[in-house]
């Protein structure tokens, strides 16, 4: 248990980092930390297979494509950086003190979790109910991708203006 | 539910309340539109751990993971498209910033 509140204290930080950085890319960074801290969570709560999902897409994917998207756009000078950080302290100090005090309030309340628990399922075994009995959501996530792919050629075909 | 169960489901529900706040005030107050794409993505970070919890204080792990698998595939295609949106809108006004979005013209 000790060692499930120490990776959820890291998480927030890492989560208190990404919200509050400077830079996008130290933002970028810092979420890419906690999907990692959170990939360890669920080692730790037994779900291997959605903990290297979680490690390879959002860890990796997620981060390249964030990393990209902000080498694609252009940075702020100095003198803007140091406007941008003044005022975003300004609009940001709020957030800390925020989570801290719902924190404590529902420490402090210790609503009590009494609900009636579903039935735990016959088969066990996640890829049996990936292929079997949930098919319907691969079908879902293929055109999803597909749907994907084809909007982000769309987005970035150069039109017949542009002489291309 | 076990005693053992209610305390982790405590423990944890606090966290993730924190890091769904987290991610909503960066949604609300930023003006940075890939900053704004960063709190939705904390915002998930938070309804990922809670359904891995939930299906670990239940004991449908293999479900909870099935679902989680397919949260994650919908949340890399909906950062992808709005991180080309995001750059496509960058491209016109040449600014990250929403407030410069004023119209809807192509």
């Amino acid at each position: 248990m000790t060692i499930n509140i120490v990776l959820l204290i890291l998480m927030t930080i890492a989560a208190l980092w990404a919200v509050m950085a400077r830079s996008l890319l130290k933002a970028a960074i810092a979420l890419a930390v906690a999907s990692a801290i959170v990939t360890i969570i669920m080692f730790r709560l037994a779900s291997p297979l959605a903990a290297v999902f979680e490690l390879s897409v959002c860890t990796g994917l997620i981060t390249a494509i964030f990393v990209s998207a902000i080498s694609l756009t252009r940075p702020l000078t100095h003198a803007q950086t140091i406007t941008m950080s003044k005022n975003k302290f300004k609009r940001y100090w709020y957030l800390p003190v925020i989570m801290v005090i719902a924190a404590a309030a529902l420490f402090l309340l210790k609503i009590k979790v009494d609900v009636p628990l579903p039935q735990v399922l016959a088969i066990d075994d996640v890829r049996n109910i990936i292929w079997n009995l949930r098919q319907l959501d691969i079908y879902g996530q293929i055109v999803l991708i597909l749907a994907g792919s084809f909007g982000i050629v769309i987005l970035f075909r150069k039109s017949d203006k542009d002489g291309s | 539910m076990e005693a053992n169960n209610i305390q982790l489901f405590s423990i944890f529900g606090i966290f993730i309340v924190m890091l769904f706040i987290a991610g909503l005030y960066c949604i609300l107050m930023t003006r940075n539109m890939m900053r704004a794409l960063i709190g939705l993505e904390i915002l998930t970070k938070a309804v990922t751990v809670l359904l891995i919890l939930a299906g670990y204080v239940t004991g449908n792990m293999a479900f909870a993971q099935a679902i989680v698998i397919t949260l994650i595939i919908i949340e890399v295609v909906v950062i992808a498209i709005t991180a080309g949106v995001i750059l496509s809108i960058y491209r016109h006004t040449n600014s990250l910033d929403r407030s410069t979005i004023r119209d809807l013209k192509g």
